[in-house]
């Protein structure tokens, strides 16, 4: 079941999202396996053979999201800002140049930008742990590339339209790739396995070569 | 206490129920592409539903069993042996240490489970023993099995087998085999192809061209070789978008068909991603996927149309059936 709120970005939207999942995971429906807030929905896996699911699976869940709606906190900052380390060398940054025409800033410029604005996970999908990231400087706003590579390095901190990712698996991507972490963003052996979770504040900081080698 | 793999056959893995609770993470719940298999398997040896089983493919695995252990295969119509006998399918079979099982190629379906008496005993990643490929967890080592893997069972898993075996009523045994004369149902085998599966219309099937929108529910598509756990990709007519839109990213589901640039439809299945950004043109009935997912590389389906309450009369027959199969199982594993 998939609800949908708007079609657009709205941050506003999008962290009232978070706290909407928040509360219905807190119920701890049994029927409900999932609840995944996304960019301007929220989606609820259920179970389609639990033998307590109610005979108006679709009813059930509009009430519980307009019960939750009531009770959802206004979005509380979790507190949580993660810092990512970034390094915008062009060994790493294998778009930047392109980056730089398409906006006719400088690779400096470009960092800047980026470390400089205040950004916020909107969703995470794709693979495990991968973040959508807004808050990025309209001025950096690029369209996908043309072309996806088949596989994005992991660890890519690349950009697209008003987001930021970081892939956290050697997969496809179409985004444009500014630079890398050396941080692992999905371990399953570790808690939390994602570094990235909804809601969660982000701040990217430049490095350099040798201190992205040192953090590896 | 190991299971020992000999040859491993084509794609064979561990799986569970399916990890569950975490794909607002992006981590989605894998589990078994024909859950009514695994769930009959598991109750023919006496385990609880959703236990960890070995998922075979297309070409099964030859495995050898370090102890004595109670086993049952579901799912896809596989050619079995053991010491040169023919293995019964659907059945719990008692077999003897250092036995070695034999499975060939599957005749009918493409998907079958091994269950034994206690489940797989692997160390569980993320609550579940799922083996999840995309990312490389879960099951052994997050890959699929190779020769020479051995998989731990439980610690006592012959006396757990010998007594679930005393336990069961009508015992048919000969001198190299002890198995039983009843046998579960077969629920989810295709029987002719192109197998029917019901769809209702996805959240995008308007933004589809007219005749996208008569020719998915017409065609007869051919499911590509290149599909895997992850997605069907179905080769048929080409999609074609009304006018060219795109969409946000947004959570997608296990039965979604998304249709690429390409406009050749990915029917998503257990390892899908938990979201995307391809337009949707249907979502498949619950009740269907495990149908769905028996269906081999250049095997044919095609789409009927249903809706939202069909698919729930359509849930509701296989639970029944499901339910009814679990009842004519003629043993006591409670004792």
């Amino acid at each position: 079941m998939y609800a949908e709120f708007g079609d657009t970005l709205d941050l506003e939207l999008n962290r009232s999202l978070q706290a909407l999942a928040v509360a219905i995971r807190v119920r701890a429906v049994p029927w409900i396996r999932d609840v995944v807030p996304a960019l301007c929905g929220i989606a609820l896996h259920f179970d389609p053979f639990h033998p307590e699911l109610p005979e108006t699976v679709l009813e059930h869940c509009r009430a519980l999201l307009e019960e939750c709606f009531k009770s959802a906190s206004k979005f509380e900052d979790s507190g949580r800002t993660v810092e990512v380390p970034v390094c915008y060398d062009p060994f790493f940054a294998l778009d930047m140049e392109e980056v730089a025409a398409a906006t006719k800033l400088s690779a400096q410029n470009i960092r800047k930008l980026h470390t400089s604005a205040k950004h916020w996970v909107l969703m995470v999908g794709f693979s495990p742990g991968q973040p959508y990231i807004g808050g990025l400087d309209p001025k950096l706003s690029v369209p996908r590339r043309a072309t996806p590579r088949t596989r994005m390095p992991k660890g890519a901190v690349a950009i697209a339209n008003a987001q930021t990712a970081v892939y956290p698996y050697e997969t496809p991507g179409g985004w444009s790739i500014i630079g890398r972490t050396p941080l692992t963003v999905f371990d399953p052996s570790r808690d939390p396995p994602s570094l990235f979770a909804p809601g969660d504040r982000v701040r990217f900081v430049a490095i350099s070569k040798s201190e992205f080698e040192k953090l590896l | 206490m190991n299971l020992r793999i000999i040859r491993p056959g084509l794609l064979t893995t561990v799986q569970d129920r399916g990890r569950y609770g975490l794909q607002h993470l992006g981590v989605v719940s894998c589990g078994p592409m024909d859950p009514v298999a695994l769930e009959l398997a598991n109750a023919l040896v006496g385990n609880r539903k959703g236990e960890a089983a070995i998922e075979m493919t297309v070409l099964g695995p030859e495995i050898e069993f370090e102890r004595d252990v109670l086993i049952s295969i579901c799912g896809a119509h596989f050619d079995a042996t053991l010491a040169g006998q023919a293995l019964p399918l659907n059945r719990p079979v008692f077999i003897e240490k250092k036995s070695i099982l034999k499975t060939g190629r599957a005749l009918v379906g493409s998907r079958a489970y091994l269950a034994v008496a206690g489940g797989i005993a692997t160390t569980p990643v993320l609550g579940s023993r799922s083996t999840y490929l995309p990312a490389g967890f879960g099951g052994l080592e997050g890959r699929q099995l190779r020769a020479g893997d051995s998989l731990p069972l439980i610690e006592n898993v012959s006396s757990v087998s010998f007594q679930r075996y005393k336990n069961l009523a009508g015992k048919k045994n000969t001198a190299d085999l002890r198995t039983v004369s009843w046998s579960a149902p077969a629920l989810t085998l295709p029987e002719r192809e192109p197998i029917v599966i019901h769809a209702i219309e996805g959240r995008h099937y308007s933004h589809f061209d007219a005749a996208a929108q008569r020719g998915f529910f017409e065609a007869t598509w051919k499911v590509s070789p290149d599909s895997n756990r992850m997605g069907y990709r179905l080769a048929g007519p080409t999609l074609a978008r009304a006018e060219a839109f795109e969409i946000l990213s947004e959570p997608a589901c296990l039965g979604t068909v998304q249709v690429p640039a390409n406009g050749l439809p990915i029917a998503l299945m257990a390892d899908h991603q938990t979201t995307g950004g391809y337009p949707k043109i249907a979502e498949i009935a619950a009740a269907d996927v495990p149908r769905l997912g028996q269906l081999a590389p250049g095997g044919a389906v095609q789409f009927a149309r249903c809706t939202l309450e069909q698919a729930r009369e359509l849930r509701r027959a296989l639970r029944q059936r499901v339910d009814a199969g679990l009842r004519s199982l003629s043993w006591d594993y409670r004792g």
